[in-house]
């Protein structure tokens, strides 16, 4: 069995339903009387999938505007970015190209990308189709899916789906620091991404192996990409 | 309802109020809760306010984190650490660039309406002196929340306080969303630019039984609007908390630089979201005296279990750019460990208090906030870990760093101090003196007291009894406090401030003392003579000696 660390961030508008879909994960409840998050919480979560023990630990930002400029911080490190819109409002929807641009700009490590349509039980109010959402998707290769904190639908799913998708990643390129499975769709990200971060850096915050108690293969060696 | 406490708190009969004579009946030399060493940093703000007021200048203290983070850099030696703070520092910089952009749509045009509309207003109602009862409001269309602002309920509220722009823009109304009161706030803008024209500053109108207080900071002004007990000097005070709040949102750079860039700036987008912290430290305000003295209340623990306490922190949390670790329960201090050097001023507490107390969130996970501290440094941001110990969500942790990577190895600390706490079942003695109520006035075991704040100079600390009958209803209560601003001011009066003050109400004799070791507020029967309550604060003094240990933090604690 190998054990698998993720960092999952959790990116969208204000109050779309960030904190109530991770708590629904995590905590398998929900709140009506959920308070806006300040900051950003911190949850962990662990499941066994295909001979790992997955540990994913999920950064559930604040969506108030205040705390935009905080965001690098989460999705600098994240292997995982899960953006969030709320499919009765058009304009939480058009703020997921703006996480999109600025991720594309900011994160040169593949992450996976998952676009969450919240909400899904408003569907009288809707106001983003999901043909447009999943077209959306494509185009950014995310995975996409709605979901619905109040009736737990979609949550599940959406974080399994990542959650293979992490550990593909992590399959085609143990070196978490370096271009794969994203790769291709993005177009090898440029690399505008001009911190001086080094590749110990990366790593560091990158997904981490323990395999068995031994070292795990992973190099913190240079950088293809 | 609440004009009834006003004619009912007229002094009966007001006995000679300064009476030297008396002051040998007191034995100075007991003064409870006094420390050598300071716990906190105990600039008291009322003499600051004062200062300031006479030289028109704001100090603000500015960078301790910069010299902090500079201290981390040359320690790391590295310039990875540096470059990482200077990326993000950057990012953050372009950030909020964009966002300043994207909000200059905000029009001029409203604006120019607005002051127009502020002016007519003024015009219109020279001979009212009461802006808030300005007849053109009915002019606004009727919703649901127009109605509310324009209606007795509204009028009636006992504190308004406003904050808006230079410009006349709304940012922040307690009662009644501020939208709503452009006209009534055009109407303040005018007023006190019509003053600044004349190179002066507006600082009061007393109206009736209100009293408006104004004070301008940083391109916002503060106003107040009052017909409760507190003097001016007190809603300056109350108002210098609410800058405090917005500073502690924003910090004070990005403040000034923002309407330095943009006079126009509707800053109700960069504060959204933080209303609550607002309306709860208002809230806070009305109820906790510890505000009006700036000072500290300590949860009542035995000092060997606060001990414990602290030295857990200090041994599990020894991390390299943590200034300050604290425990709160309950708006009170459990224990407070600070880096060499740097001390926490109680005001910055009330704001770290009322973060906590004003949000929910922190109880579903452990969190990771920026949050300025005005009197620590006004220019930057502390990072705050933020994370309850026990399930009933009773004692919160907080650790402010200056490093903002440091979330991970702060929340191992976390588990370490949680696991100690537990095994040393200093939870669980946390939860008890909760439950206990901190302690009634009748364990003090006088006569006639009835209630009383005492607060230590030296240490930035008060205590006071829980509130028992007659003080069991918040009509009662309101009042009380209100008789508690109604003594803090005549003692602290700018004019004519006193040592002693003994005032016989209808209902209750009030007692102040002030000495440069303690400010003692009791509240007796009102059939107390003033030799009885002489003695009386003399054998409480003597009691509040006794449990000092128990009620306040006499030592500091230092990483």
């Amino acid at each position: 069995m190998k054990s698998l660390e993720a960092k999952v961030v959790v990116l969208g508008s204000q109050g779309v339903g960030k904190t109530s879909v991770v708590i629904r994960y995590v905590g398998g409840m929900f709140s009506k009387a959920v308070s806006p998050t300040i900051g950003a919480s911190f949850f962990t979560y662990k499941m066994t999938l295909e001979q790992y023990r997955v540990k994913l630990q999920v950064w559930d930002t604040a969506g108030q505007e205040r705390f935009r400029s905080m965001a690098p911080m989460y999705y600098r490190k994240a292997n995982a970015a899960m953006l969030m819109y709320d499919i009765t409002s058009l304009e939480s929807f058009y703020d997921i190209k703006d996480w999109v641009k600025e991720l594309k700009k900011n994160v040169d490590t593949p992450i996976v990308l998952c676009l969450l349509g919240n909400k899904s039980d408003l569907d009288s109010g809707r106001k983003v189709s999901k043909e447009d959402a999943e077209e959306y998707a494509a185009s950014i290769d995310a995975l996409f899916y709605e979901t619905s904190a109040l009736k737990n639908m979609g949550i599940e799913d959406a974080f399994l789906q990542v959650s293979k998708n992490l550990i593909n990643l992590y399959e085609t390129v143990p070196n978490s620091g370096m271009g794969g499975m994203l790769g291709h769709a993005q177009q090898a990200p440029p690399d505008i991404f001009s911190s001086g971060m080094t590749s110990g850096d990366v790593a560091a915050g990158g997904m981490k192996l323990t395999d068995g108690g031994k070292d795990s293969s992973r190099s913190d060696g240079n950088c293809p990409c | 309802m609440a004009t009834d406490h006003r004619e009912a708190e007229q002094p009966v009969n007001t006995s000679d109020s300064d009476f030297q004579e008396d002051v040998e009946f007191v034995e100075t030399n007991c003064v409870p809760g006094k420390c050598n060493s300071a716990v906190f940093d105990t600039t008291d703000e009322l003499d600051d306010l004062t200062l300031n007021l006479a030289n028109g200048v704001i100090q603000n203290h500015r960078g301790t984190i910069t010299s902090l983070i500079r201290k981390r850099a040359k320690r790391s030696n590295t310039l990875k650490d540096e470059e990482a703070d200077q990326d993000l520092a950057n990012s953050i910089a372009s950030e909020e660039a964009n966002s300043i952009e994207q909000s200059e749509l905000s029009s001029e045009l409203s604006e120019d309406e607005n002051v127009k509309n502020g002016l007519e207003d003024l015009s219109l109602q020279d001979t009212e002196s009461v802006p808030e009862e300005s007849p053109s409001v009915t002019l606004i269309p009727s919703s649901s929340e127009t109605d509310y602002v324009n209606s007795l309920e509204w009028k009636q509220q006992k504190k308004h306080i406003f904050i808006l722009s230079e410009s006349g823009k709304p940012i922040y109304s307690r009662h009644g969303s501020e939208d709503k009161l452009v006209t009534v706030m055009g109407v303040m803008q005018a007023l006190v630019s019509f003053v600044q024209d004349d190179k002066d500053n507006l600082r009061s109108i007393v109206a009736g039984d209100h009293t408006f207080v104004f004070m301008n900071r940083d391109h916002l002004t503060f106003v107040g609007v009052t017909r409760g007990r507190e003097s001016t000097q007190q809603m300056l005070l109350q108002l210098t908390y609410m800058y405090n709040q917005v500073i502690s949102v924003l910090t004070h750079s990005t403040l000034v630089r923002t309407f330095k860039q943009h006079r126009n700036f509707d800053l109700r987008r960069p504060l959204s979201g933080a209303e609550k912290f607002f309306d709860n430290l208002l809230n806070l305000m009305d109820v906790e005296p510890g505000l009006l003295l700036t000072s500290v209340r300590c949860l009542p623990l035995d000092s060997s279990v606060r001990d414990i306490v602290s030295q857990t922190i200090v041994q599990h949390a020894k991390v390299k750019d943590l200034v300050f670790a604290l425990i709160i329960a309950q708006n009170q201090l459990v224990a407070l460990v600070r880096m060499k050097r740097y001390y926490l001023h109680p005001m910055d507490l009330h704001l770290i208090i009322n973060l906590i107390n004003a949000s929910e969130s922190f109880k579903a996970a452990e969190s990771w906030t920026p949050i300025c501290l005005p009197k620590f440094d006004a220019t930057g941001f502390l990072q705050a870990y933020v994370s309850y110990l026990d399930e009933e969500c009773q004692s919160c942790l907080l650790l402010l760093s200056v490093d903002i990577e440091a979330f991970y190895t702060l929340s191992e600390c976390r588990a370490k101090i949680k696991e100690r706490l537990d095994r040393y079942n200093a939870l669980t003695a946390i939860g008890n003196s909760l439950q206990r109520h901190s302690y009634s006035v009748q364990q003090c075991s006088i006569g006639d007291l009835r209630h009383f704040l005492y607060k230590a100079r030296s240490t930035a600390q008060y205590t006071s009894p829980e509130l028992g009958p007659p003080y069991n209803t918040p009509e009662q209560q309101d009042r009380l406090f209100g008789l508690y601003h109604f003594l803090h001011d005549k003692v602290h009066s700018v004019s004519r401030p006193l040592k002693l003050l003994y005032h016989v109400g209808k209902y209750e004799t009030l007692l102040g003392w002030v000495t440069q070791g303690f400010e003692l507020y009791a509240v007796f029967g009102p059939l107390v003579t003033k030799n009885v309550a002489i003695h009386a604060v003399n054998k409480l003094l003597r009691w509040i000696k006794r449990e000092e240990d128990r009620l306040f933090i006499l030592s500091s604690v230092t990483f």
